[in-house]
């Protein structure tokens, strides 16, 4: 917990170099990302971070790093960069075909680079959110704490003219060169499969007792559809209508995973890049293990809810973290 | 008070119904007690109008504990409103040139645009919450009398510094955003900086005082007539 804006604060080893990655193309929405910048909602920023955490910490696990280094969060792909330092790479989350100098290259497992290979992502066949990592972590300068980007805050990010926004072409994503890291992959029983249908977990709270024993049990009984109206700010979801008794509430505190539910009786589910405060009724949250594998979907996916207590949650959090853990790294 | 849970890792405290005495005030002792007595098992806290919301740590810490840490801090919340908050003056050029439903607003209210300006800046408001955006204050309560509706469109595009009520809210924009409140002039001070530190003028718990200045004064202050 700190109230002091902690401005701009380069990591160390950046400071000499100005050399990493060029990207050529930027993609359709590249985003810095680290594990999300906490303790500033006492002036209204948002945490930002990885939508899919999982997927991010193994990217960065892969190259040997912190597991919340920075790193780049590809939305549905199209990234193009040419490495201008020897290192190792990884990639991970959403299915993307990735090849280096025109050759394919396995997801989930480090690789190595040297100056002037071409890196490039296509496009997304199963998920939508895929992980970059570089041994590590780029240098990128802090904003409050972290390099997260909230293009709608427009902070995070690159530093300057740039800060806040989605990458462009031409950015250079500076990084430190480095050798001999061991190049491992995660064992396929590990990986998530972002085919497969999903359920979110919820606690319910917040305004709950709003819904009526028979809107909870619709809730909860019912299909889910994804819609293109779904962002880093939230997920909207279209089914049956769930109403609340109340109209609009005192603006309140939201947090990670919230389910905002307005006058039309669909959810949204909040995500990373949410206001901090907002005045629609909720009727729980989405458990974050769960969040990951939703922001994971295209539009018109199916999801349902099951309710789960608090404590059950403190529990599947404390199993997740033991088995993430204990997962190794095998050498290839 | 009342507990609800509100996610994974997080509750919420209603100490309150908003109007109600002392409600901001208890808000604001929650926060700075639980902050004390819970030091890094928090992850963040988001005070509002009668509310706490407090996101901790569940890999060290779960809800029963910081359930116990209300409870705990329960016997030293007082009632009476301290008057120690700090008030924060901000100037503002009102006028319908920046202030493009000034007019509107005092006719609604059958009042004149100098009437509205003078009730504008006749109340101290309190820093009830901060949020929608970085920097964003909600201020209030605006006197009755220029209370106003949102606009049924809003706008794309509200100028930074714009001030604007809605309802018995009243705020200044801290960068360009969307909006639907109601404008009635602009303030040259700027309400969120991530170059500074502090970053903003004012937090939650200070009151916000509002002076009328002259369009040179604005412009000289670093004002903008842009929209």
């Amino acid at each position: 917990m700190t109230n002091a804006a902690q401005n701009t604060i380069f990591q160390q080893g950046s400071m000499d170099q100005q050399q990493g990655f060029l990207v050529q193309q930027p993609g359709l929405m590249t985003l810095i990302q680290d594990a999300g910048r906490y303790g500033q909602h006492g002036i209204g920023l948002t945490v930002g971070g990885p939508l899919d955490a999982e997927a991010f910490r193994w990217a960065n696990r892969l190259c040997s790093n912190d597991v919340g280094a920075t790193a780049l969060e590809v939305s549905f792909g199209g990234l193009v960069l040419e490495a201008q330092v020897e290192t190792v790479i990884a990639l991970t989350g959403a299915d993307i075909p990735l090849t280096i100098n025109g050759e394919a290259q396995p997801m989930w497992q480090t690789l190595p680079v040297k100056a002037g290979d071409k890196i490039k992502l296509g496009f997304a066949t199963s998920g939508s959110r895929a992980y970059f990592a570089v041994a590590g972590g780029l240098c990128v300068p802090h904003t409050f704490g972290s390099a997260a980007t909230v293009v709608r805050e427009g902070i995070g990010g690159l530093a300057g003219e740039k800060q806040g926004a989605k990458l462009a072409k031409g950015d250079v994503l500076t990084c430190q060169s480095s050798t001999g890291i061991e190049l491992r992959c995660l064992p396929e029983q590990h990986r998530p499969d972002y085919s497969k249908d999903v359920k979110l977990r919820v606690i319910l709270g917040y305004q709950k007792e709003a819904f009526s024993d028979l809107q909870i049990a619709t809730f909860v009984s019912s299909e889910y559809t994804t819609t293109d109206r779904s962002d880093r700010m939230g997920f909207r979801l279209e089914g049956p209508q769930i109403k609340p008794s109340i109209n609009g509430i005192l603006s309140e505190g939201i947090c990670h995973g919230a389910i905002q539910v307005p006058a039309d009786g669909q959810p949204i589910v909040l995500l990373n890049d949410r206001q901090t405060i907002g005045g629609y009724p909720k009727i729980g949250s989405v458990l974050s293990l769960d969040t990951g594998k939703l922001a994971q979907l295209s539009p018109g996916a199916k999801v349902r809810f099951e309710t789960i207590t608090i404590d059950d949650a403190h529990n599947l959090h404390m199993l997740a973290k033991h088995r993430e853990e204990s997962a190794n790294l095998v050498p290839v | 008070m009342r507990i609800e849970v509100a996610g994974e890792n997080a509750l919420i405290l209603y100490v309150g119904t908003h109007g109600e005495q002392g409600v901001a005030h208890r808000v604001e002792q929650v926060t700075r007690l639980l902050k004390e007595s819970m030091g890094d098992l928090l992850i963040d806290l988001v005070p509002s109008y009668a509310s706490v919301l407090i996101i901790f740590d569940l890999f060290r810490c779960d809800h029963l504990k910081v359930r116990q840490a209300i409870r705990n801090i329960e016997p030293q919340l007082t009632n009476e409103a301290s008057e120690n908050g700090r008030i924060v003056t901000l100037p503002v050029y009102y006028a319908a040139e920046v202030g493009a439903d000034l007019e509107d607003l005092a006719r609604n209210a059958g009042l004149t645009t100098d009437e509205v300006i003078h009730l504008h800046q006749a109340t101290d408001y309190r820093v009830y919450a901060i949020g929608f955006a970085p920097g964003f204050a909600y201020l209030g309560d605006v006197d009755e009398r220029i209370a106003a509706p949102r606009l049924s469109t809003p706008r794309q595009r509200v100028p930074r510094g714009a001030v604007a009520i809605a309802d018995r809210q009243t705020a200044v924009y801290p960068a360009v955003s969307p909006g639907g409140w109601n404008l009635i002039g602009r303030c040259p001070q700027r309400m969120f900086n991530p170059d500074l530190d502090p970053s903003m003028p004012v937090q939650v718990g200070d009151k916000v005082r509002f002076e009328s200045i002259t369009r040179d004064d604005y412009l000289s202050l670093g004002g903008s007539l842009d929209d």
